[in-house]
């Protein structure tokens, strides 16, 4: 016992030594690396932080996540996506997060009655707006929002209680339309996949899920005066055990370089 | 023989590790609601199609499953390592790769999807055929692999016997093959049926959900639980009594013919 814990005290000396001649090397190359350094040293931003955001930010926040991570170097961002009903039960069911960015202020206001985030942190970052969604072609025929009380045609929704779901439905209520349903699907990505695959007629998602579907959906646009714009609030959780970075990012998605690449993926400025 | 007390711990903890979610669930059940939460119109709705789909796809699977698996068992057709291989292939998919699969084969534009709309107009993405298929997809495996364990055990001289009493094959298939792995077509057929009746990932991707036709317990639940918790809990204990009763009385089955 007694000799392992010596081999053990010799190993740990011997890191330190290391790390002690590391630090050395690098302040002798400093002149040549002085810029990169000096950012460095600023930066005091370290941690793993998992960000809890709705399906429909995948790829925005994919890349948003990816400069955030190069503008400080000791930072990992772990993104959770799922919808923003089922990530919000998880977070007040104490699954670990740090950040909410919610497709709908219904579940922000969810943590916030839960107590997991403070009633001032939600902000919004961004609004997106529901479209109605067609495979490549629109071998359907589709016009307009009418053409979602057809029955001869296959149409999917998101499940009434998911932020897609409920937009959608909004939208069709306030149109009068009662629509023809064929499947309720659980996410928007889902909903969005058997578009995609041909395998329905017709859906209605936001248009970012429409420019990130790429060349096999089309989009129709549902007119400004029958439309629900859909609003997005982010918020740093209060159980975050990285409170300092989980509040830099929620910042850092407001700057203009993270709304540039929001814009990029179709969403719309926060107002 | 007296176990040996790591063997015995360890089994304890094992025991207690797959008890421990059901008291969870147990713990969670409103058990004030739950007579009016078992019985509201759209859950009894999703407990019949869950019912009536897990009852054909157990009856499809059957009337497949020990065909085939007395294929498997029993003849030396080329290739049968891989088709067994192939057979069993959905008890290890993820089951919504096998939904996506079932979508890309039999989807309006499938492979053979394409051809049933064109020519007899049947679409079966979102119908309860679906749920059934892709049901009957995920589970029969189940019966195939217990049917053929079954016939690779038996004796095939009773069966020679009945050939040289005159019986054709035919004749001797019914009448002395089958009823000599009765009992394991009804192990298997029951186990088929729990895991049709428990199927999620298959149905969802290829059947899509839709109260009354598609929407099934499982597919109920996993919605459910985004809106009211405590329906779904409801629903997720009628699974799990509804399969520990049947599983219950199938051990006891299977206790009596394994001896």
């Amino acid at each position: 016992m007694r000799r392992r814990l010596l081999a053990l005290s010799v190993v740990l000396a011997l890191v330190f030594v290391g790390v002690a001649c590391g630090d050395d090397s690098d302040s002798n190359k400093a002149d040549t690396t002085s810029t990169t350094q000096s950012t460095a040293a600023k930066d005091t931003l370290e941690g793993e932080i998992v960000v809890s955001a709705a399906a429909s930010l995948t790829e925005a926040f994919d890349e948003i996540a990816k400069d955030f991570e190069t503008a400080h170097p000791g930072v990992e961002v772990s993104p959770d996506y799922g919808p923003s009903s089922g990530l919000s039960d998880d977070i007040l069911a104490g699954k670990p997060s740090d950040i909410f960015a919610s497709a709908d202020q219904t579940n922000m206001q969810k943590l916030v009655d839960g107590k997991a985030v403070d009633a001032g942190a939600p902000k919004v970052f961004a609004r997106n707006r529901p479209e109605m969604a067609v495979p490549k072609g629109n071998p359907g025929g589709v016009k307009g929002l009418a053409d979602f009380a057809k029955s001869d045609l296959d149409i999917g929704l998101c499940a009434a209680d998911v932020p897609c779901g409920k937009f959608a439905r909004q939208v069709l209520d306030q149109a009068g339309i009662t629509p023809s349903v064929d499947t309720n699907e659980v996410d928007v990505k889902s909903l969005l996949g058997k578009i995609e695959s041909n395998d329905l007629d017709l859906g209605m998602v936001y248009h970012t899920d429409v420019v990130a579907a790429g060349d096999q959906v089309e989009g129709i646009e549902i007119p400004d005066d029958q439309n629900v714009i859909a609003v997005y609030p982010i918020a740093a959780l209060k159980d975050s055990k990285n409170q300092d970075v989980a509040e830099a990012f929620a910042a850092y998605v407001a700057s203009p370089a993270a709304q540039s690449v929001l814009e990029k993926f179709g969403f719309l400025p926060p107002s | 023989m007296t176990t040996p007390l790591p063997v015995r711990v360890l089994a304890a903890v094992g025991f207690a590790f797959v008890l421990l979610p059901f008291l969870g669930l147990l713990q969670r059940t409103p058990w004030s609601q739950l007579p009016s939460l078992v019985t509201r119109p759209d859950v009894r709705q999703a407990l019949r199609l869950s019912i009536l789909t897990s009852l054909a796809a157990m009856f499809l699977a059957i009337v497949l499953g020990v065909p085939l698996a007395w294929v498997l068992a029993r003849t030396h057709i080329p290739g049968r390592s891989v088709a067994r291989a192939i057979v069993t292939l959905p008890m290890v998919l993820p089951p919504v790769v096998g939904g996506a699969a079932l979508l890309f084969a039999l989807g309006r534009n499938g492979l053979v999807g394409q051809y049933l709309d064109d020519w007899f107009d049947i679409r079966l993405p979102f119908t309860t055929v679906a749920v059934v298929l892709a049901q009957t997809f995920v589970s029969m495996p189940f019966l195939v692999v217990t049917v053929e364990a079954a016939l690779r055990s038996t004796d095939v001289r009773y069966e020679q016997a009945a050939a040289t009493l005159g019986a054709g094959r035919w004749t001797t298939f019914r009448r002395v093959t089958l009823p000599s792995v009765a009992p394991s077509v009804l192990a298997g057929a029951v186990l088929c049926w729990a895991r049709a009746l428990g199927e999620f990932g298959a149905t969802i991707s290829f059947a899509g959900n839709l109260e009354g036709r598609t929407e099934t317990v499982p597919l109920a639940i996993y919605i459910e639980l985004q809106r009211d918790r405590d329906a779904a809990i409801a629903m997720s204990l009628v699974l799990v009594v509804i399969s520990l009763v049947v599983l219950v009385a199938l051990r006891d089955r299977w206790y009596r013919v394994q001896g």
